[in-house]
């Protein structure tokens, strides 16, 4: 016991920095690069400026305001960017960085979007959708643009 | 004397316009527009409403999504700039890729990839929030663990030489991806320097 108790301690916090570590990597998701006027941010049922530079995670919602936009980079390389008054929510974001395996759905609740699909959709055609009030997209590639009317 | 504007079909007539003019507010539901590919590849969209299914695969196919079911029509350059022309030009620049060749079986560039190397440097000062991803290829000597283990040193390395010259841990991240994804498609066990590589994406 008394060699085992350290043992057991240094194991610990080895798996807890591991996992640490690991969740760091697996939340970002994307990064927002681009914002003009308001954009805002839905995280846990808060909301927060986006900024050029803020990271996403999964379950995020976008929102921009009248004049405003927003541009993000996904960590697979897809591009989004959504126009003037638009809501953008990230339901679903899984990429094997080593496979290029993964699954990336996103909604367009209103406003305009325009999209570049990434390695998930390269690797997957059908792994990316977009979907809008009215209708769902399955994207086999590369460059569309999409609205959804109120 | 009767004013043509106080007829009574002159009423029902401004009564349908008025109708038409607010049927048409809810009629449209959104719609999809294919883009043209730069690079020439192919390309499409499904897009589903309720149970019906269009592809869009052609450059500017659209599919507009309407309170009566969908249609599809040709839209043009201009009718997406119109709309579209504020959510494409707040997109992202394309990720910048640069390679790096490698010395057989080794995590050591060559001699003229450490050239190359010196060029991101100048891209990143590009970008305003600069993220890196730095990926590791193989040629197919070697066992697929062995090329996964390998592709993957050849990205730390890289990535560590980049944190070493300035750039923030958090912002450049490595992955291998073995002989996954060949420059050159080779058999197995053929030894092939144009495949043993680093791509660094500046985004």
């Amino acid at each position: 016991m008394l060699i085992a108790r350290p043992l057991v301690t240094v194991l610990c916090s080895c798996w807890l920095a591991l996992t640490l570590a690991a969740s760091a990597f697996a939340q970002d998701i994307g990064q927002v690069k681009i914002v003009k006027g308001d954009v805002s941010i839905e995280r846990d049922r808060q909301s927060m400026p986006a900024v050029a530079g803020t990271r996403l995670r999964t379950a995020d919602v976008l929102k921009t305001g009248a004049d405003s936009s927003v541009g993000v980079t996904m960590s697979d390389n897809s591009l989004l960017s959504a126009g003037p008054n638009s809501i953008l929510s990230f339901d679903r974001y899984a990429f094997d960085s080593t496979t290029n395996q993964g699954q990336f759905d996103a909604s367009l609740k209103k406003g305009s979007l325009s999209v570049v699909s990434g390695r998930i959709a390269k690797q997957s055609p059908d792994a990316m959708t977009v979907r809008t009030p009215a209708a769902i997209l399955g994207v086999r590639g590369t460059e569309f643009v999409v609205s959804a009317d109120d | 004397m009767t004013s043509r504007r106080c007829s009574p079909i002159g009423d029902v007539l401004a009564i349908a316009l008025a109708v038409l003019a607010l049927a048409s507010c809810a009629y449209n539901k959104g719609s999809v527009v294919l883009l043209p590919e730069k690079d020439g590849h192919d390309t499409a969209v499904v897009v589903t409403q309720g149970d019906k299914q269009v592809v869009l695969d052609r450059p500017y196919a659209a599919a507009q999504q309407t309170a009566f079911g969908a249609r599809t029509y040709q839209s043009s350059e201009q009718e997406v700039a119109k709309t579209f022309g504020v959510a494409l030009a707040a997109q992202p620049a394309r990720p910048a890729r640069f390679t790096l060749y490698f010395v057989e079986g080794k995590d050591e560039l060559t001699e003229e990839s450490r050239q190359t190397f010196e060029g991101v440097f100048a891209e990143i000062l590009k970008h305003p929030v600069p993220d890196i991803v730095v990926i590791g290829h193989t040629d197919r000597v070697g066992t697929d663990p062995f090329n996964d283990n390998l592709a993957r040193q050849r990205a730390d390395t890289v990535r560590m030489s980049l944190i070493s010259r300035g750039v923030a841990p958090d912002n450049v991240v490595a992955a291998g991806r073995g002989s996954r994804e060949p420059i050159v498609p080779t058999d197995a066990g053929v030894s092939e320097p144009r495949n043993r590589r680093v791509e660094i994406f500046v985004r």
